[in-house]
C-alpha cells in the first residue's frame, strides 16, 4: 500500500490524539487544529460537522522525527535516491526534517553546492538541512570554507564515509569550527586497523572465512577524536557508535567535557553479526554491526544518556550494487522507513525503556545537537508533527518501500509501533 | 536416505551424512581400479564447472569424476579481474541456469558466493572452494584417505600446519574432523590463527615439535607466497624454521606420522621434499581419493534419490 501526500487545504482537526510533548515531558489527550498547515489551537476543540478531521483515537501525537544522518545521494548517484524519493521515504518514517551528508558526486565541499541543496528542497516536504564536508573534496587534507557554506545553509561538518586519518587534519578542523558552533562529525575508522575488513571480527566472521573489522578499529578513532575535542574546545559528534569500547569512553569523556554528542543506528541495536550468517548483502555496513556484547553495550548507553539520539544513516543501494558477493557489494542500508518500528520494538517492548525517552532520542535530542527548534507543539508553529500507533505490530515489506532503492535487512522482520501520518511543511502523509 | 540439495558448508554437515559420503566413495574407488572405469550413475545429468578462480587440479578431478559417472559436463572460466562488479557473476550465473542444467559447480575467489548464487539459481549446487570460507570436498576427501589409513577417524590426533585464517581447507577440515571426533590442533603463525578458532572445538599450538610429536597425521597447508609480500610472514626460510615439516623434525619421532597436503606443494617451505616424497605421505592417493570423494558427492547429491527405489 503506497503512501499518500496530500496538501493540506484550510482546517484540519486531528481528535484526540495522545500528545506527547517530549520538550516539556507531559503527556495528554487534547485535540489539534491546524489551519493551512499551522497549529491554531491545542485543546477540546468542538467543531461544527463539517470541518475536515481524523480520528486520532489511540494515536501518539508529537514532534515529527528529526535524522541528522542520511544519504540522498544527490547530486551524482539518482538512480540510488532523488531528493524527491528521500524525502518520501522520510516522510513515510514519521521524519519531517533530515541532515544530509556530503558524500554525493562531486561531495558538497563549497557554499555553491550547499545553496544547490537548500534550492532543490525548497519546495520538498521535508526540511532538508546540507552538511558540509570537513576537507575539500572529503580528501582528509585541506579544510573547506567551512565559513561560507554556514552562511549559504550548513548546518554541521563532516566527511561521512572517509573517516579523517590524520589526526591534525582533524584538530584544525575541531579548531576552526569553533567560530561556528556546529558540530563537526568523523566516521571514525582507523583505514589500517580496518584494513579491508568486511564485517565485525569475531567467531562470525572466522566461521565466513569474511575478513574482520576489529572493534578497536572504530574505538581508537574515537578515543583520538574525543581527546581532540577536548583538546580544542570544539563540538563533536560522533556517528553510528557501534562497539562497547567506544561507549565506554564517550561516556568517560562526558565526564569531564560536555560539547560531545553520539548517535546509534536502528540497525546496531536490532542485529548482530550473527544475522550475517547466509552473506546477505544487504547487512554490509561500515561501521560493520557487531557482537551482542557490543550491541548490549549500545542500548545500555541508551540507557544510561551516553548515547544522544538515534540516527538512520540512511544509505540507499541499487539492487545491482548489493546483488554481488559480499566482498564486492557496496556498503550501506536504507533506514527511514523501518527506524520507528525497529526502534520502538528494541528499546521500548524489548528493554523497558519508556515511550517518552524513546521518542527524545527521534525529536528533542537531534535537534538540540545541530541547533533546530525544539519547542514544536505551540500554537502558532508550522505543524512538524507525526502520528503513530504504539502498539501496532507489523512486517517490514519490500513493496511498501518509498525510497528508490530496497536495500533494507528489516524486510519481513517483525517489528512494533507504526507510523500512520506525518504532518509537515504543509502536507500530510498517510500510510 | 541423504537429504541435501546442495554441498556449500560442513558447518552444521550432520556426522551420519559425512560417513555416507565416505562409505560411497570407497565404493567408487573399486570403480576406479576396473578396467572400465565408468559407471552409468548420472546419465542424462549435466554439469557445468564454473571457475572464477584459476585451479587446473580441483576442476579436473571434478571432470574425471563427472566422466565417470556418465554425467554432460561443461567448463566455465572466467577471470575475476575481467569481472565487472556485479553484474558479470549474476548474469553469469542467470545465463547457464537458462540453460537448464541440473548442476553447478563453483570455485570462486569470494567467501560466500555459492549462497549469492543460490539466490540466482535453481540448481544444484557444489562449492569447490569460496575465498576462505570452504572447501568441502577437500575435507571429504582427507577425512576419507584418514579413514582408508587408520580405518577409523574418531578419537585420531589430526593437526591442521598452516595459516589458518585465510585456509578454506583448514575450515572445512575443522568441521569435518570435530563432527566426526577427531582431536583437533591447528598450528601456525598467531597472527594466522583467528584467536576466536578455538570455539570451534580445536586446540591452538604454535609450538610444531610439540604437534608432530602429539600428532597421528598432519595436514599440511599450502603457504600461499602472496602473504609475505603483505608483511603476514616474514620470508620463507623462517617460517621453515618456526612451522616446516621438515626431514630433521619427522626423524626425531619414533613412530610414524602420516603426512597429508592438498596440493600444490612448497617444497623447502611448509613441505620439505623428503617428507613430501616419504612412505608416509598419502599426498598422491589424496588426489585419487579426491576423484572417488567427488564422484561420491555428485552421486549422492544428482544420483541417488532417483534410484532409491531401486535399491531398496
Ligand atoms: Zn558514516
Amino acid at each position: 500500500m503506497a503512501m499518500k501526500i496530500e496538501q493540506i487545504e484550510g482546517r484540519l482537526l486531528l481528535k484526540k490524539p495522545k500528545i506527547i510533548d517530549p520538550l516539556n515531558e507531559t503527556e495528554t489527550i487534547k485535540d489539534v487544529m491546524l489551519v493551512d498547515g499551522k497549529i491554531e489551537e491545542i485543546g477540546i476543540i468542538e467543531a461544527g460537522n463539517d470541518i475536515n478531521f481524523i480520528d486520532c483515537d489511540g494515536l501518539i501525537l508529537t514532534h515529527g522525527f528529526c535524522d541528522l544522518h542520511v544519504h540522498f545521494r544527490d547530486p551524482g548517484n539518482g538512480d540510488k535516491e532523488t531528493m524527491e524519493s528521500g524525502c518520501e521515504s522520510a516522510l513515510a518514517g514519521g521524519f519531517t526534517r533530515v541532515c544530509t551528508m556530503p558524500n554525493t558526486e562531486p561531495p558538497i565541499d563549497s557554499p555553491e553546492l550547499i545553496s544547490y541543496i537548500i534550492e532543490n528542497t525548497k519546495k520538498m516536504p521535508v526540511h532538508v538541512h546540507p552538511i558540509g564536508s570537513v576537507t575539500k573534496g572529503q580528501a582528509g587534507s585541506e579544510i573547506s570554507e567551512m565559513g561560507l557554506m554556514i552562511d549559504s545553509g550548513a548546518v554541521a561538518f563532516s566527511d561521512d564515509g572517509l573517516p579523517i586519518q590524520n589526526g591534525l587534519v582533524m584538530r584544525k578542523a575541531l579548531e576552526y569550527s569553533k567560530m561556528f558552533n556546529v558540530p563537526i562529525i568523523n566516521h571514525a575508522e582507523d583505514d589500517c586497523l580496518r584494513a579491508n575488513g568486511l564485517m565485525n571480527e569475531g567467531i562470525v566472521s572466522t566461521k565466513l572465512g569474511l575478513s574482520g573489522n576489529p572493534n578497536i578499529a572504530e574505538s581508537i578513532m574515537v578515543f583520538r577524536d574525543l581527546k581532540l575535542a577536548e583538546l580544542t574546545g570544539a563540538q563533536l559528534h560522533v556517528p553510528h557508535v557501534s562497539t562497547a569500547e567506544s561507549v565506554q569512553y564517550i561516556s568517560d569523556m562526558k565526564n569531564q567535557y560536555n560539547e560531545i554528542t553520539a548517535e546509534v543506528t536502528p540497525h546496531h541495536l536490532f542485529y548482530t553479526d550473527e544475522a550475517l550468517y547466509d552473506y546477505d548483502t544487504n547487512f554490509k555496513v561500515a561501521p560493520p554491526i557487531r557482537d551482542i556484547r557490543s550491541r548490549w553495550a549500545l542500548i545500555q548507553g541508551i540507557k544510561d544518556g551516553i548515547i544522544d539520539c538515534i540516527a538512520t544513516d540512511h544509505a540507499p543501494h541499487t539492487s545491482h550494487d548489493k546483488d554481488t558477493t559480499f566482498d564486492l557489494a557496496s556498503c550501506g542500508l536504507i533506514g527511514l522507513e523501518s527506524c520507528l518500528g525497529v526502534v520502538k520494538k528494541v528499546l521500548v517492548d524489548d528493554e523497558d525503556l519508556g515511550l517518552m525517552e524513546m521518542i527524545k532520542l527521534l525529536t528533542v535530542s537531534p535537534r538540540k545537537i545541530m541547533g533546530f527548534d525544539n519547542d514544536l507543539l505551540k500554537e502558532g508553529k508550522e505543524a512538524e508533527l507525526v502520528l503513530f500507533n504504539e502498539e501496532k505490530k507489523w512486517v517490514f515489506n519490500k513493496n511498501d518501500i518509498n525510497s528508490k532503492s530496497k536495500n533494507s535487512p528489516f524486510i519481513d522482520a517483525q517489528l512494533s509501533g507504526k507510523v500512520i501520518h506525518t504532518i509537515s511543511k504543509g502536507v500530510i502523509a498517510t500510510n | 536416505m541423504f537429504d541435501h540439495r546442495h554441498l556449500i558448508s560442513l558447518e552444521k554437515f550432520p556426522k551420519k551424512d559425512i560417513q555416507q559420503i565416505i562409505d560411497t566413495a570407497f565404493n567408487f574407488k573399486e570403480v576406479l581400479e576396473r578396467p572400465i572405469k565408468k559407471v552409468p550413475s548420472l546419465q542424462g545429468k549435466t554439469i557445468v564447472n564454473l571457475f572464477f578462480e584459476n585451479s587446473t587440479r580441483t576442476r579436473i578431478s571434478f571432470e574425471l569424476a563427472q566422466k565417470r559417472l556418465s554425467a554432460d559436463t561443461v567448463n566455465f572460466s572466467a577471470s575475476t579481474s575481467s569481472l565487472k562488479k556485479g553484474e558479470s557473476f549474476k548474469d553469469t550465473a542467470q545465463n547457464i541456469e537458462a540453460m537448464k542444467i541440473d548442476a553447478v559447480v563453483m570455485r570462486h575467489p569470494s567467501p560466500g558466493a555459492p549462497y549469492q548464487l543460490k539466490k540466482f539459481i535453481n540448481a544444484q549446487i557444489i562449492n569447490a572452494g569460496d575465498g576462505t570460507h570452504e572447501h568441502p570436498t577437500q575435507a571429504i576427501l582427507d577425512m576419507m584417505s584418514i579413514q582408508e589409513k587408520f580405518g577409523k577417524i574418531k578419537d585420531l590426533n589430526i593437526a591442521i600446519i598452516g595459516d589458518i585464517y585465510h585456509s578454506r581447507v583448514a575450515r572445512s577440515n575443522i568441521y569435518g574432523l570435530v563432527t566426526m571426533g577427531a582431536n583437533v590442533t591447528l598450528c601456525g603463525p598467531p597472527n594466522l590463527v583467528p584467536k576466536e578458532i578455538s570455539e570451534l572445538g580445536v586446540n591452538v599450538n604454535y609450538n610444531i615439535d610439540e604437534v608432530i610429536e602429539w600428532a597421528d597425521a598432519v595436514n599440511i597447508l599450502r603457504i600461499q607466497r602472496e602473504r609475505m609480500g603483505i608483511g603476514l610472514i616474514p620470508s620463507s626460510r623462517e617460517y621453515r624454521r618456526l612451522f616446516g615439516v621438515t626431514y630433521e623434525r619427522m626423524s626425531r619421532r619414533d613412530k610414524e606420522l602420516v603426512i597429508m597436503h592438498p596440493g600444490p606443494m612448497n617444497r623447502g617451505v611448509e613441505i620439505d621434499s623428503e617428507v613430501a616424497d616419504s612412505e608416509q605421505a598419502i599426498i598422491l592417493e589424496q588426489v585419487l581419493n579426491g576423484v572417488a570423494s567427488r564422484m561420491s558427492i555428485l552421486y549422492l547429491l544428482l544420483g541417488a534419490k532417483e534410484e532409491d527405489g531401486d535399491e531398496n
